[in-house]
């Protein structure tokens, strides 16, 4: 725990260091974005790691956010925040309706049901015209309004977002460690076993799952008021599919490597373009690649090699 | 041996441009979606840009000052988009943006070029771009309503009453769809079934067996490729004997290529360069068309598509904006809003402080009927 | 009555389309409990082979064998340089690699053919057919009649060769198949090579009606999957018959309810199935509810 508590102050000093010193706003908004797929990975990382669940709808959750958020304070004049709440109760419903049936099951039904759920969503998105805009989009979303303060500037979002996404870590970190989250842990390795000890495992796994999809649904909600206009093509199921490849990527067993692998692939892009029209294939054969030779993630894998380095020197 | 021209080229480029180029180049940026599924919309955009500032800065520049252009693809994707154009204001300093290609990407950059009060000038057809009115937002691309009323006037005239419209469920669709709901009673037009289909589906019987049964008088389509070439094809199928429109999203040869067969006889609305050619002499647009096409062609290998036009127009546009009011984004911005009678590629713009898109139905589009696979101008 | 017969004709077509698809997915998640996300690019790749094919004047039968030949080649390709090396990661990992392949295949092919679709002519001419009140184009039956032989064939091969029965065993219990001295490896293998080989027939086929387009895969590939869970995801016979049924489903959805929301028909009947009967229509029941 201790280790964790200095990376999560390292973060923090980064991020602090950044939003004072940087002065640059094109930074701050590829940052802003990061930090909020940083938020969904956070959330997408503890129902894989510890309830070894993988959910491949998120980003629905996140368009959840995003469009109830947008439509409230668009269309019908709610003040951000007010939406911002309606909007988790939206996603937290929609989990729940989603996650009962199917986590009561053994198994990958949680992949499935939400991959069909996902898909759904995003055709309402798409058709539901006179409410979402259809597939031209939202427009008029108001900048984000907090405690009379209103956010104009990248560098306000910059450290409201830093400030949320160390809070979640903060929060995730000592769910981890509670008697709830070594309790996950067993059921990862075991769900007999846990069901022995006479935990509900069905109730754990559905409490990890609606804290995922809350945590997805307020990204989407900040990302409203940040870019101030939102359409369906940014919550589509290959999406959700990036939102899952970044988890396994640096590593599903560590919170701190999803993170690594959301920075990874939202940066790799930006550095990809210098092999202009190649940058997909280059994308690809570096994810099947990773996949492939660390299986465990980056996070693990990378560690593992700088083990067996040291080890041969000495 | 080519390359060693270009290496050459470029040397003398280098050794001559400092003496030439002693005042500081106008900067601008452009965001296209070069790669990802609306592709075939940014490239061509990208490669008439690219072409027209090497053009124009081997013939001096603009009022001495060269051009220097930035290009970011997009991938047609929002969150792209909004990364890159903070990237073109706030890093490489631009005066002024062409693009985006698409209007869902035009409508998430327009918050940041407002903010940021940086003139643009967007390629995408969406009506919603300038209606209403935004200070430092403008486009070239014909907005859908002149393409509808284009051939509402049509159906008018040849008597042809009950409507029924089929469209794709994408931002082209929708806003294709909008505007024939919205135009129909000016025209005494009855809409009698409207349908959707997907971007990717296969097969669009289900949705025309519909329209068959309400019996109108003629069908119009708005998607583009491959969807129409599926429903003239699955609308012959079906025996369905109905004058059929399309819009002008499937102006190019492809899409009779892909409807084979199925595709004769279909009417639709398109940018004049389809029909350069056939154009009577003395129409204002016909020189510059026809050197358009050529230079592209000499440039690239192939005919340049409806698409790159509106970027060969947003920078007629920029260029005559600089010459008014030079690197200044204020001044730019109102030379852009008082530009007036410029000869472009998809017509002649007019712009005015309650118009920024500044073009009307009469030169934007002309109405073309598909014979023996090839265009044919109805006059 | 006319209008029926249309809606379940069209429906018929695309079912046939989803079925071979998603025998393909199951063919390989019963020989790994792979769902394979790289599904759909095989459908494409069959597609651009004959577009290609067709372009060069090959005859169509020729073309069409060269198609499905090559796909399946790619199908052995991919199994051999990436799920062979990675075969002791978790499924998940091995779902990533699938996906990883899926974005890497598409953009081989966005550069092989470039990013405008492709016509490809019809093999029996287009001349519309009449059956009662309906219109059908002769590739429509062509393609039901292909998809039909397809299934059957591989029914037999399950039912009746050794190696069938051993790929049977092996779904059914590995390790015992294992013990039993059936080598798995080289049944994994065959499984890509007939898992690509249905799904290439089913872009070949289709190509003449839909043309090939280098990212037509990835929706193919979800509603196949759909399909395959419908059907049990363990079931071949569920499968085929589970993309008959969503196809007819999705053809009335669009023709008696909306248009707008067919794609989401497809999905919807996923998501209640896996509510309400998760073991799919055909699947074995060891699922236990806890």
């Amino acid at each position: 725990m201790k280790n964790h508590y200095f990376a999560l102050t390292l973060l923090a000093g980064v991020l602090l260091g950044i939003g004072l010193f940087n002065k640059n706003d094109y930074y701050f908004n590829v940052l802003n974005i990061l930090l909020l797929k940083g938020l969904i990975v956070v959330g997408l990382s503890l129902l894989m790691g510890y309830a070894g669940q993988v959910s491949l709808g998120h980003a629905a959750f996140y368009g959840l956010g995003a469009y109830t958020s947008g439509i409230l304070t668009a269309k019908y004049g709610w003040s951000p925040l007010s939406a911002l709440l309606a909007a988790q109760g939206v996603t937290l419903l929609a989990a729940l309706i989603i996650g009962i049936p199917a986590l009561r099951l053994k198994g990958h039904y949680l992949a499935m049901a939400t991959l069909g759920f996902g898909v759904i969503v995003y055709v309402i998105f798409k058709e539901m015209i006179d409410l979402t805009g259809g597939p031209s989009g939202l427009v008029g979303i108001p900048p984000l309004e907090l405690l009379g303060h209103t956010f104009l500037e990248s560098r306000q979002y910059f450290f409201l977002f830093a400030l949320i996404l160390v809070l979640a870590i903060l929060f995730a970190l000592h769910l981890a460690h509670s008697p709830f989250g070594r309790a996950l842990l067993a059921l990862h390795d075991s769900e007999a076993a846990t069901m022995a000890l006479g935990y509900d495992t069905g109730r754990l796994k559905l409490i990890v799952f609606l804290i995922s999809a809350a945590l997805a649904g307020l990204a989407g909600s900040l990302y409203a008021h940040f870019a101030m206009f939102i359409s369906p093509t940014s919550f589509t199921f290959l999406h959700s599919v990036k939102f899952v490849t970044m988890v396994v990527i640096g590593g599903v067993a560590s919170l701190w490597g999803a993170l690594l692998g959301a920075a990874l692939l939202s940066v790799l892009p930006e550095i990809l373009t210098v092999f202009e029209d190649y940058d997909v294939l280059v994308f690809g054969t570096i994810l099947v690649a990773i996949m492939i030779f660390l299986p465990e993630g980056l996070f693990k894998g990378l560690g593992n090699l700088f083990y067996r380095l040291k080890k041969c020197k000495n | 041996m080519k390359r060693w021209l270009f290496v050459l080229l470029m040397a003398f480029f280098l050794v001559t441009s400092s003496s030439i180029w002693a005042a500081k180049p106008y900067k601008i940026g452009a965001l296209f979606s070069i790669t990802g599924p609306t592709s075939f919309i940014g490239e061509p955009e990208r490669n008439t840009l690219v072409m027209l500032v090497d053009e124009i800065n081997k013939a001096g520049g603009i009022n001495g000052h060269p051009v220097e252009v930035v290009i970011y693809d997009t991938e047609g994707e929002e969150t792209n988009a909004v990364k890159k154009v903070t990237k073109l204001i706030v890093q490489d300093k631009v005066l002024a943006i062409i693009g985006p290609s698409r209007t869902g990407t035009t409508l998430a950059v327009i918050p940041f070029v407002e903010r940021y009060k940086v003139p643009l000038i967007s390629c995408a057809a969406g009506i919603k771009i300038v209606e209403p009115v935004k200070a430092w937002v403008f486009k070239t691309a014909q907005s859908d309503r002149l393409a509808v009323k284009k051939i509402y006037a049509y159906c008018q005239a040849q008597g042809l009453k009950k409507i029924a419209i089929i469209t794709v469920s994408n931002g082209f669709g929708q806003s294709g769809r909008e505007q024939l709901k919205a135009l129909a009673k000016d025209y005494g037009i009855e809409i009698v079934a409207d349908e959707l289909f997907g971007p990717k589906d296969v097969d669009m019987t289900p949705q025309l067996t519909r329209i068959r049964a309400k019996n109108p008088d003629a069908v119009i389509c708005w998607g583009t490729n491959p969807g129409p070439a599926i429903v003239a094809k699955n609308m012959r199928q079906l025996g369905m004997k109905q004058q059929l429109f399309m819009s002008h999203g499937v102006a190019s040869k492809r899409f009779i290529k892909l409807a084979g067969e199925a595709a004769e006889g279909i009417i639709l609305p398109a940018g004049k360069i389809l029909v350069a050619a056939q154009l009577p002499d003395t129409d204002p647009q016909k020189k510059l068309l026809l050197s358009y096409i050529e230079r592209y062609k000499a440039r690239y290998g192939e005919e340049p598509s409806a698409f790159g036009g509106h970027a060969y127009d947003a920078f007629l546009l920029l260029k005559h904006a600089f010459q008014k009011a030079g690197a200044d984004r204020a001044k730019i911005r109102e030379a852009l809003e008082n530009a007036k009678g410029i000869v472009g590629i998809h017509g002649v713009f007019n712009m005015s402080p309650t118009d920024h898109n500044g073009l009307d139905e009469k030169t934007a589009f002309v109405l073309v009927r598909i014979k023996d696979g090839d265009w044919q101008l109805i006059k | 009555m006319g209008e029926i017969l249309q809606f379940l004709l069209s429906g018929l077509t695309s079912g046939a389309i989803y079925a071979l698809i998603a025998l393909g997915f199951t063919i390989i998640y019963n020989a790994t409990e792979v769902i394979n996300f790289a599904q759909g690019e095989f459908v494409m790749l069959g597609a651009m082979f004959m577009a290609t094919f067709c372009a060069h004047g090959l005859p169509i039968p020729l073309a069409f064998t060269l198609a499905v030949a090559l796909t399946a080649l790619a199908g052995i390709l991919v199994e051999r340089l990436t799920i062979y090396p990675a075969r002791n990661a978790s499924p998940i990992t091995l779902i990533i690699i699938t996906i990883g392949l899926s974005i890497l295949i598409k953009g081989l092919a966005m550069f092989m053919w470039g990013k405008n679709p492709l016509p490809v002519p019809s093999f029996i001419g287009e001349k519309p057919l009449r059956i009662g009140g309906a219109t059908v184009v002769p590739q429509s039956i062509l393609i039901l009649a292909m998809a039909v032989i397809a299934v059957w064939a591989m029914e037999i091969f399950f039912q009746k060769t050794l190696t069938g029965k051993a790929m049977r065993a092996c779904a059914a219990n590995r390790l015992a198949a294992r013990l039993l001295g059936i080598r798995v490896e080289p049944l994994v293998l065959l499984s890509f090579a007939l898992s690509a080989a249905l799904s290439a027939l089913a872009g070949v086929i289709i190509s003449p009606i839909t043309f090939a387009t280098y990212d037509m895969g990835t929706m193919l590939g979800l509603k196949g999957f759909s399909a395959a869970v419908l059907g049990g995801l363990t079931s071949s016979t569920g499968s085929v018959l589970g993309g008959f049924i969503l196809g007819i489903l999705e053809s009335l959805a669009a023709g008696y309810l909306s248009s707008a929301y067919k794609d989401a028909a497809a999905f919807i009947i996923l998501v209640l199935m896996l509510l309400l009967k998760p073991e799919g229509l055909f699947g074995k029941k060891e699922i236990k509810k806890l």
